[in-house]
């Protein structure tokens, strides 16, 4: 199958190796992956801080960049959950509907890896290998906007050596909530706080999770944690233990 | 005040616009139950409920009613203390008992000199254990179910239904309603819930078969 | 007052009532989560109610359908207002209550001040009730010489210990046993040693409570749901105190949100089952009561049902926003919000706390008045699915942030945030000029080269590094390697063909589609 990469802005300035993975793991399941070196950023940031109709030409750039292939994927639940829910919105309430018809179809053809791999791809092996403690941070959009539900679970299970520890509270938020990190940075940290509190207790040495941005936060905290008491848990995305071998 | 009225109304139909749309409402949720009113399972449901919510519960038949109410009054009313009825309350339910009969003249204060009350009920729900009150004469107004400590209810198997549809429509909303859910409780310290506030502390359910 | 209405929305005047905070958002909850105490006390009860909830709700089994069904209920409801106020309106006074309108707070208390007055009592018992602590009903009375007397027991720890309340359902949530019986042994005469025990804290308030319901001649009211075909009204609760206030007085005011009205009894049988199990977590609460205008010989024989606007027709007229009004006040969200988790009520300002108050208040007082609470918020999305009546609170606040933004881009003077915004828009609306920015990012490898991460950064990224570092840019972006990795080898054939693809799940936090 013939694949589009979204890498999002985030992956592709700060954690290309994210993207790296994808493409490693989409293509050792034999598909053909492409790039489409003309995207940028799907906007959501724009979107969720109220900046709507600066994000229009986003959408219309995202659509323009995607509206011809027949299944794009990204790392991130998030950037898919905007896509596909929030994208079509934003362009009506611009009062463009013929680009809020052609949004819906491109999200509809969008989505998150853990979706693509276990009900478009149909496999939950992939054979990977990872000897390492996991424990998995299922992210919000993940799990209430894409409702993935234990689909992640469900791939990390069927890797090998792999030793995943449940992670108390897992649904709750880690805090990130894109500029709410900024505009909220207290209660935000008081989050995180109890977030890695959890992580910790796992004894786990990575944290997974679906998002780069909700790693980052959390890696964040981890760093700043190791700084003071020595090594603890590192953030490493579900692609990257997916294409681990 | 017809000012504010019509201006309030303006409002409305200004913010809604010339042509509301008014949704089709889905009711594919349960409108009523799947076993008989009055089922064995549905009486052992309501046992459960109504247990699990602290209130006493003591299974009779026709027969021994009146004798299982004797019982549960000597063992749960104070001594001395005075009982209330309504004034429809069945022949033969309190024989030789001394109770007062409610002629709708005493006040709020008269009331808080009885340590308790006897009545019917109009339905139960088994599903949530709930008793449905409705001002029949074998029920009384509101005041006598409520200023006493301890009320017994007397609920005939054929007034258990299985679910809150099932509840309402045996219910006329026009006459003056109380649903009650086990003696009176509150969840406000701590979110712990404690039973027994201001309404009866003593809800004890005589349940005919 | 005008009583022409020109067509803007009318929010909640300034000035009266409970709608608005003294500082924005982020302030006060810096100074909440500063209190290891109220943290405490509200992990404690939040964790406590949720797991409550989630059993209720689990036994079940049409539990989505009920919540569908809800949400149809009150959209339906909203389209029909007028028609359905009015019939409301009618089967009260054929029942012999009288029906008042309020075009917001002050007519509000104002009307009930009348009442009272005319009643010839200089004090009324209360049932908690939200409509009346919006308004700020007990100040204006008080202000009138008259006393209310709050009988709700977390009303009342509120009402005694000289606080705000933090909770829809449980205003003194933020109080434990032990401050609650500290406030007790201080206002309470008679009381003595009182020990914490919840049970003990319990009976001090029954028999503090007791004469004054005896001997009440007015109570006040809210509602919960008011039926418009037969002019029903419904009111809620737990310990007994509601029965007591809507029983035993002569007088009975109900104060009451226009959006509270329900079509049909019928429609009762889907509220009845989600609020308790949404709320307290119970299969039914303790006592639900039911009345009709007034029935002789049976509780109050003077009924006066209020309805109140005070910023709710506003609130209708924005058609992505208006579902707010769908509201029935179980706080729900409120549990499972994992900010209100951490800031308590109090720092939202308002009366209406926690992920619902974020959406309802700014629109309630227009978005300005408000404006910090739209951001109140990580989106997690647990408000919507702990919703009974389903309103989408993260869509909605995605929408009202927007609406804040774009009323400020009328000012001449675009905010720092608005020109960055627009900046970054205009970087990454072409794939040129993102590569641009992209290497420009790169010179924060500067920063983290020291210990390969960074570690402060100047306002506004402080706020990250105040607790979080961010990691060193990466020597090439993802596009970078793609360049210049070899040729990908030609992909084997597919161990089988792939499967069509599967249509999305319905939209769970999608903007209606109009």
């Amino acid at each position: 199958m013939r694949v589009a990469l979204f890498v999002t802005c985030l992956a592709d300035a700060m954690f290309p190796q994210v993207g790296r993975a994808t493409v490693e793991l989409l293509e050792r399941l034999g598909h053909e992956v492409v790039f489409p070196e003309a995207q940028t950023c799907c906007g959501q940031m724009h979107i969720n801080t109220g900046y709507q109709r600066e994000a229009v030409k986003l959408v219309e750039h995202q659509v323009d960049t995607f509206a011809g292939f027949e299944a794009i994927v990204a790392p991130s639940g998030s950037c898919v959950g905007s896509i596909r829910h929030q994208h079509a919105a934003v362009a009506r309430r611009a009062g463009r509907v013929a680009l809020s018809h052609r949004a819906e179809e491109v999200g509809a053809r969008t989505y998150e890896l853990s979706e693509f791999l276990v009900d478009v791809l149909g496999v939950t092996d992939v054979g990977a290998h990872y000897p390492h403690r996991v424990t998995y941070h299922p992210t919000c959009h993940s799990l209430r906007m894409l409702r993935v539900a234990d689909r992640p679970l469900r791939l990390l299970r069927a890797v090998k050596g792999i030793d995943l520890v449940e992670l108390p509270g897992a649904d709750q938020c880690c805090g990130f909530g894109g500029t709410f990190a900024l505009k909220n940075a207290d209660t935000s940290a008081a989050m995180l706080s109890d977030k890695l509190r959890n992580v910790l207790s796992t004894g786990a040495d990575v944290v997974s999770a679906g998002d780069s941005s909700c790693l980052m936060h959390m890696g964040g905290g981890l760093s700043r944690l190791t700084a003071d008491a020595g090594a603890v848990a590192r953030p490493v995305h579900l692609a990257e233990i997916l294409a681990a071998t | 005040m017809s000012d504010a009225r019509d201006a309030v109304l303006a409002r409305i139909r200004s913010a809604l616009g010339p042509d509301p749309v008014v949704p089709e409402v889905p009711r594919d949720y349960r409108r009523a139950g799947t076993v008989p009113a009055g089922s064995p399972e549905l009486l052992e449901l309501l046992v459960d409920r109504l247990v699990d919510y602290k209130a006493t519960v003591i299974t009779t038949t026709a027969e021994g009613l009146a004798g299982d109410l004797r019982t549960a009054l000597d063992a749960g009313m104070p001594a001395g203390g005075r009982l209330i009825a309504p004034p429809g309350l069945p022949d033969g339910w309190l024989p030789g008992a001394d109770v007062t009969v409610d002629d709708g003249t005493l006040g709020p204060r008269d009331l808080d000199s009885f340590a308790g009350v006897v009545t019917a009920c109009a339905a139960a729900c088994a599903e949530t254990g709930t008793i449905a009150l409705d001002g029949g004469p074998d029920q009384g107004r509101r005041a006598i179910t409520l200023v006493p400590d301890r009320h017994f209810c007397v609920v005939r198997a054929d007034q258990v239904v299985q679910s809150v549809p099932d509840l309402l429509v045996r219910l006329t909303p026009t006459r003056p309603l109380t649903l009650i859910s086990g003696p009176s409780a509150t969840s406000d310290i701590e979110l712990n819930r404690v039973e027994g506030v201001h309404g009866p502390r003593t809800l004890v359910v005589l349940l005919v078969r | 007052m005008t009583s022409t209405f020109l067509g803007m929305p009318v929010y909640a005047p300034r000035g009266v009532g409970a709608l608005r905070g003294d500082e924005p958002f982020p302030d006060a909850a810096r100074t909440a989560l500063g209190n290891g105490q109220l943290r405490r006390n509200l992990g404690h009860a939040t964790r406590t109610i949720r797991g409550k909830r989630a059993a209720v709700v689990g036994e079940v089994p049409d539990w989505e359908e009920l919540r569908l069904a809800g949400e149809a209920v009150k959209a339906a409801t909203m389209a029909r207002l007028p028609e359905l106020l009015t019939q409301l309106e009618e089967q009260v006074t054929a029942r012999g209550g009288t029906v008042h309108w309020a075009r917001d707070a002050t007519e509000a208390n104002a009307i009930v001040l009348g009442l009272v007055r005319a009643a010839g009592a200089d004090e009324v018992v209360k049932v908690k009730s939200m409509a009346t602590q919006e308004i700020g009903l007990n100040e204006a009375l008080a202000e009138g010489g008259v006393t209310a007397w709050e009988t709700d027991l977390a009303e009342l720890i509120v009402q005694l210990g000289d606080d705000k309340p933090s909770h829809i359902l449980v205003p003194a949530i933020h109080r434990n046993r032990t401050e609650i019986r500290d406030i007790f042994r201080r206002t309470m005469p008679g009381v003595g040693d009182l020990s914490d025990e919840p049970r003990d804290l319990a009976m001090a308030a029954r028999a503090y409570l007791r004469e004054k319901f005896l001997t009440a001649r007015v109570a006040v009211s809210g509602a919960n749901f008011a039926v418009a075909e037969s002019g029903t009204l419904a009111v809620v609760e737990s310990e007994g105190n509601g029965r007591m206030c809507l029983t035993l007085p002569q007088t009975l005011i109900t104060v009451m949100g226009i959006e509270k009205v329900v079509p049909a009894w019928t429609d009762l049988e889907v509220f009845l089952q989600l609020l308790p199990r949404s709320s307290t977590g119970e299969r039914m609460n303790p006592y639900t009561s039911l009345w009709t205008g007034v029935t002789p010989g049976d509780g109050p024989q003077d009924f006066h049902l209020v309805l109140l606007d005070n910023g709710r027709t506003a609130v209708l007229s924005d058609e992505r926003g208006r579902s707010a009004l769908h509201c029935i006040r179980c706080s729900a969200c409120l549990n499972v919000c994992p900010v209100y988790e951490r800031t308590g009520g109090h720092a939202y300002g308002s009366v209406y706390p926690g992920p619902i108050g974020a959406v309802l208040s700014p629109q309630l007082t227009g978005v300005e008045d408000n404006a910090s609470l739209p951001y109140a918020s990580s989106l997690c999305g647990a408000c919507f699915d702990a919703c009974p009546v389903r309103i989408d609170i993260p869509a909605m606040l995605v929408h009202l942030r927007a609406r804040h933004v774009e009323e400020r881009a009328a000012r001449p003077v675009p905010s720092a945030e608005a020109v960055a915004m627009a900046a970054m828009a205009w970087v990454m609306a072409k794939p040129a000029r993102f590569r641009g920015g992209e290497r420009l990012m790169r010179l924060g490898r500067l920063l983290g080269r020291r210990a390969d991460r960074i570690t402060a950064l100047p306002p506004p990224l402080s706020a990250w590094t105040a607790s979080r570092d961010l990691p060193r840019p990466p020597g090439q972006t993802f596009r970078e390697w793609w360049r210049t990795r070899p040729e990908a080898p030609k992909p084997p054939a597919p161990p089988k063909p792939p499967a069509p693809p599967k249509p999305p799940a319905p939209p769970v936090s999608a903007e209606e589609d109009r």
